[in-house]
């Protein structure tokens, strides 16, 4: 496994850092216009999650290979409150934040894969990842 | 050639087409390419993205600030692809919804069948036709002892809740114990069963009856029910079959009045909703002496020919559009 690497998220300014390392990554793994601009979308999204509930956290950036599989997967962690029903946040239009309208199912159809384990008090960690086709 | 190959070719030759001579033809034909890349589901920033493709292409030396701009464009346009493919979602949900329904439809349809059971004395005819996929109308025929029961309701309301509510009325009278078979019993005990359960905003109202084929007596009570007809054999005329009584589930302590009737050979009882009266045909509402005519012209025939052939001649009259459940029950006395 490649060394991945992180940002800390604490501020607005924070998310447009994570976006950096997220879209340098995902050139240099060879990702196309489009996915580059999904792949960033996405970290926003979840960077912005953390922000916004959480108050603070890390979002990490790994290039991962399965293989000879290419990939890139974003990890997006927190001590925050914990999400209590998972399955609410999951559907579509339960979205508070206003960013993009979509939230995390919009971010679960940006990528290929997409993983939340969340405890109340607790934290959150969610994985979402990008194959290289 | 790929799908996508062959979308990134067909826009490279549009565009190009459009660049050297700006046609309204060629735009028209960019209007009905746009159809084509919402049927192989592209998103916008897609779109955006073969644009950039397609420009590279034809462009080799656009300026950087040209090229960069596209690049800001596609960035700008991810949020209107995360509402297309949320828009998507939620067709897929609606579309398993609707299927899910028919489902439904289907099991109600098969809950709901009643058997029509053989008395030597009657001859019985029903015809029963949702105007939707779920069917508001109810009838219900129970053979207990000797004794034919039977039950036509209709729910004031469409759809799935009516559905379930009709579910509710079949099983709260499936619970009943025979002795409380006497049709203005029976009324006040499911009165009671859809005043606790139902929404105040959903009325059903029922007609309950009884055949006795030892008495030959016909015992009946209505909650606000379309009166049915009799036809008196002897004096070859048609009554109405009035049972006076609230609907289902207004009051807790409504009770019913119980009537009876003495049937005698060649006499017949006839149910209906009120899908039948209230047909509609280019001259208004059809009139009640219009279906004891329809009757009376059929009559000469078995019971389910008869309402058979009423329901054929009124679908034909509303132009084979139902436009509400339709339920005819016809019991003849033969013996």
């Amino acid at each position: 496994m490649d060394i991945q690497s992180c940002v800390e998220v604490r501020n607005e300014w924070d998310i447009v850092s994570a976006r950096q390392l997220g879209r340098n990554m995902a050139k240099e793994l060879g990702f196309g216009n489009v996915d580059q601009a999904r792949i960033t979308t996405a970290i926003s999204e979840l960077a912005r999650n953390i922000y916004l509930y959480a108050g603070r956290g890390k979002i990490c950036i790994e290039p991962i290979d399965q293989l000879g599989k290419k990939g890139l997967r974003i990890i997006a962690l927190d001590n925050g409150p914990g999400i209590r029903e998972i399955r609410k946040v999951m559907e579509d239009g339960y979205t508070t934040s206003g960013g993009l309208g979509a939230g995390l199912p919009g971010v679960k159809r940006l990528m290929d894969e997409f993983s939340i384990e969340s405890t109340v008090d607790v934290g959150t960690e969610i994985s979402a990842t990008k194959w290289l086709r | 050639m790929t799908a996508k190959d062959a979308l990134t070719e067909r826009y490279q030759d549009l565009l190009s087409i459009y660049l050297k001579a700006k046609t309204e033809t060629t735009l028209y034909k960019g209007q009905q390419f746009s159809r084509k890349l919402l049927e192989q589901q592209i998103s916008p920033e897609d779109l955006v993205s073969l644009h950039i493709q397609v420009m590279d292409e034809l462009f080799p030396n656009m300026s950087d600030e040209m090229r960069d701009s596209f690049d800001f464009l596609l960035e700008a346009m991810i949020g209107y692809g995360f509402a297309y493919r949320e828009h998507q979602s939620l067709r897929d949900k609606q579309q398993q919804l609707e299927s899910e329904i028919e489902v439904a439809a289907s099991m109600q349809q098969t809950l709901l069948l009643s058997d029509v059971p053989q008395f030597d004395e009657l001859d019985i005819g029903v015809v029963s036709v949702p105007a939707k996929k779920m069917n508001g109308d109810y009838y219900n025929f129970v053979k207990s002892g000797n004794s034919l029961s039977i039950a036509v309701a209709d729910i004031i309301g469409k759809g799935i809740p009516a559905a379930l509510c009709m579910s509710m009325i079949k099983y709260a009278m499936d619970s009943l114990p025979d002795e409380q078979m006497k049709p203005h019993l029976l009324l006040e005990n499911l009165n009671r069963v859809v005043e606790q359960n139902v929404h105040s905003n959903m009325f059903i109202t029922m007609f309950h009856g009884v055949y006795e084929p030892e008495s030959h007596k016909f015992f009946y009570a209505g909650a606000g029910h379309e009166p049915g007809f009799i036809y008196n054999a002897k004096e070859d005329s048609f009554f109405d079959l009035i049972a006076k009584g609230l609907v289902l589930g207004v009051s807790r302590t409504t009770t019913y009045h119980p009537y009876e009737k003495e049937i005698q050979i060649g006499d017949m009882v006839i149910l209906l909703s009120d899908g039948v009266t209230e047909c509609r045909t280019s001259k208004g509402f059809i009139e009640r002496d219009e279906i004891v005519s329809l009757i009376r012209k059929y009559m000469h025939l078995p019971a389910q020919q008869i309402v058979e052939n009423v329901f054929q001649e009124l679908d034909r009259l509303q132009e084979f559009e139902l436009r509400d459940d339709f339920t005819l029950i016809i019991l003849k006395r033969l013996v």
